[in-house]
């Protein structure tokens, strides 16, 4: 089975979320492992891209630190933060990145290395269903995942990217782009009970989410709760002290989900 | 003048070759399905047919002269000269041609808002313009560094009712605009529409500009044939994200013996990292919405490009010119910033033309490959647009002082 899909059966899942080299190499390592050491289930790395059109402000700074030193920043160095992230944890991991990233370095490469790694799946946002059989069985071949995501308006589009799933499937919270917010659709609820007609594979949602409240509020709807902006934001403000407020914050959060039952 | 026929490729999945697609968040995939069925629809219906029609005569002033560049010509010594005169439509440019069809396509499918990016401000008038005269909401995303450099055409989009917002994310460029409009596109489908200023982006967008442009070329092959009762020989014309380009090559795609030539913006030259010559410098991307060719680094990062013409300022191409630069059924030539800006002062003297700057870069061209054909054969030249709004900056590269 899915090394992803697995985490969900024992819990409900609290996945955070930063960008790789925001500030730089080290600092990536350090954060990822503080949010596993928070008792992180699956944690999501950002791949930075010149363009992240699906990102909002918070992200796309994050993005745009992680390339300044280096706008070729290369996918192998990546690779390498995440080879020093394996020697401290074996957390589940999960790769978000804008399709040309993959493109570039190669389908095959590209999950074959994710697979070497255990990066056990891999989430972008302009690749949606129609377009995602040029990569599909490749990532399949290596044990990769690819995360679909389903929004507000998937509507008729929900039962077919549900059935094609595996690993997880990444509900948007509501429309537009990353970052926190105060509210959500509020038909969220009829949206993962349409998912969970047909399939297994478990829901976790994501877009806006950052308070103890909102992830125990989203995680009685789904089976877990994607937090990106918020993590990203402590890393730009506490620099260095960055990991020590991860593992807070991971651990607050993971004990605001942790009283919803499972299933 | 007959209406546009937009059935002109019976191609309509999307895909060039291996270019094209829907690269794009699954929030917009509904919508951008909704469009194609509504274009497949009303491209077919008779009376939205009709209002095209009447638009493109009545109020963009179509059909474009095409018009014999008698004294170039002889200038140049060799192949007959033509020109399609786009800069004559009401606006300027050809940019009204796609508006008009894309904002009557908002209006049959019930949206009540336009939203639209520009680089140098051309397509954001355009779309203004058309939303005034539909009376419809506009709002125009356009990079912090166009505001600035181009604040006559912020202040026209202003008079025209619509509300520009400059964009302060990434380069601040026509890049970072089409992020931005389609970001703001994910929090507001249900009344909005994207009017695609380019044959640029994810399906339906190069289909449908393609087919609205197209209208350049269908005038084109009937004027010149009741003209010279003849095929031109070549058709030359600027890309930028190609728009006007894919819509002068359309008609002549099936005849074999025109030779199809895009002059894309080489900047300070095609081997500096100054440049926007995507064809010629570019590689296989996925990027906007569209596989097709970007200017990118090893990793994938879309790169920043440069050339002295905003219009043309642009890291990638539509798809359908990656899959004709891939076949070889056209080919795309690098025109830097002196020899447009040379062709500007050249056309401007010997035709009594100032054509906007990005149509310059396929004068250069014409100014090059004329001498070298022979005096029987035709070559058509695209003026996408009138260089009225270049004048200033044109003079500042030359460094005359003029006092604005
Ligand atoms: C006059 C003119 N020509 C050409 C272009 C380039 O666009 P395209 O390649 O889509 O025709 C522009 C874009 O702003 C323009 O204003």
């Amino acid at each position: 089975m899915s090394k992803l899909k697995a985490v969900f059966a024992k819990q409900k899942a609290f996945i955070p979320f930063v960008v790789a080299n925001d500030p730089d190499f080290e600092g990536t390592v350090n954060n990822v492992v503080a949010l596993a050491e928070g008792g992180a289930d699956i944690v999501e790395i950002g791949i930075p891209f010149s363009d992240p059109v699906a990102d909002g402000p918070v992200i796309q700074a994050a993005d745009i630190r992680a390339l300044k030193a280096d706008p070729d920043l290369p996918m192998d160095t990546i690779f390498d933060i995440v080879a020093e992230i394996r020697k401290q944890t074996d957390v589940p991991l999960a790769f978000l990145t804008y399709l040309n990233i993959v493109f570039q370095y190669g389908y095959e490469a590209f999950t074959a290395r994710c697979a070497e790694l255990g990066v056990n799946g891999l989430v972008i946002p302009d690749m949606p269903y129609e377009e995602h059989d040029e990569l599909a069985p490749i990532a399949e071949k290596n044990g990769v995942d690819l995360i679909p995501l389903i929004t507000p308006v998937s509507a008729d589009r929900i039962e077919k990217i549900a059935k094609a799933a595996t690993g997880f499937i990444y509900v948007v919270s509501s429309l537009g782009v990353t970052g926190e917010r105060s509210e959500f659709a509020n038909d969220l609820g009829d949206l993962i009970t349409r998912i969970r007609k047909v399939t297994d594979v478990p829901t976790a949602i994501g877009f806006g989410i950052h308070t103890a409240e909102q992830a125990a509020e989203m995680t009685q709807l789904a089976d877990g709760a994607i937090v990106g902006s918020a993590c990203v934001n402590i890393v730009a403000e506490y620099g260095a002290q960055a990991p020590a407020k991860l593992k807070d914050y991971t651990q607050q959060m993971k004990a605001a989900i942790s009283a919803n039952p499972v299933g | 003048m007959t209406e546009t026929n937009l059935n002109l490729n019976k191609n309509t999945t999307g895909r060039y070759g291996e270019y094209g697609g829907q690269y794009i968040p699954e929030t917009l995939m509904n919508e951008l399905d909704r469009m194609a069925k509504a274009y497949e629809h009303f491209k077919n219906d008779p009376e939205f047919k009709t209002e095209l029609h009447d638009l493109l005569v009545d109020y963009a002033n179509r059909p474009s002269l095409l018009y014999y560049a008698e004294r170039m010509t002889k200038d140049l010594g060799g192949a007959q000269i033509y020109l399609k005169r786009e800069d004559l439509n009401h606006t300027g440019a050809h940019k009204i041609n796609n508006v008009i069809g894309q904002a009557l396509l908002a209006k049959h499918m019930g949206k009540t808002r336009l939203i639209a990016e520009t680089g140098a401000g051309q397509h954001g008038v355009a779309t203004a313009t058309i939303a005034a005269y539909f009376g419809m909401e506009c709002e125009v995303f356009m990079g912090k560094e166009d505001t600035d450099r181009q604040k006559l055409n912020v202040y026209r989009m202003e008079l025209l009712g619509a509300k520009v917002h400059p964009v302060t994310s990434g380069s601040m460029v026509l890049k970072d605009a089409i992020n931005a409009a389609l970001q703001d596109w994910t929090k507001r489908v249900d009344d909005t529409f994207y009017c695609m200023g380019s044959a640029t982006g994810p399906h339906p967008y190069p289909l449908m500009v393609r087919d609205f442009q197209s209208i350049i070329s269908q005038e084109s092959k009937a004027q010149l044939k009741d003209q010279t009762g003849k095929l031109p020989d070549m058709v030359v014309a600027c890309v930028g994200g190609g728009s006007n380009a894919i819509g002068s090559f359309a008609n002549y795609i099936e005849d074999p013996s025109v030779q199809l030539v895009g002059a894309e913006a080489a900047g300070k030259g095609v081997e500096t990292n100054l440049t926007a010559a995507t064809v010629e410098r570019g590689s296989d991307g996925i990027f906007h919405g569209m596989k097709s060719m970007f200017l990118q680094n090893k990793t994938g990062q879309i790169n920043p490009v440069y050339s002295i013409s905003a219009g043309l300022d642009y890291p990638g191409v539509g798809p359908e010119h990656a899959y004709l630069a891939k076949t070889g059924r056209a080919q795309y030539v690098g025109i830097t910033d002196d020899e447009a800006v040379q062709a500007f002062e050249y056309i401007a003297k010997t035709e009594g033309i100032v054509a906007a700057i990005e149509s310059c870069h396929a004068v250069a061209y014409v100014q090059k490959i004329a001498p070298t054909m022979r005096k029987d054969q035709i070559i058509i030249c695209t003026l996408s647009g009138r260089g009225d709004k270049d004048v200033a900056s044109i003079a500042k590269y030359k460094g005359v002082d003029i006092d604005e």
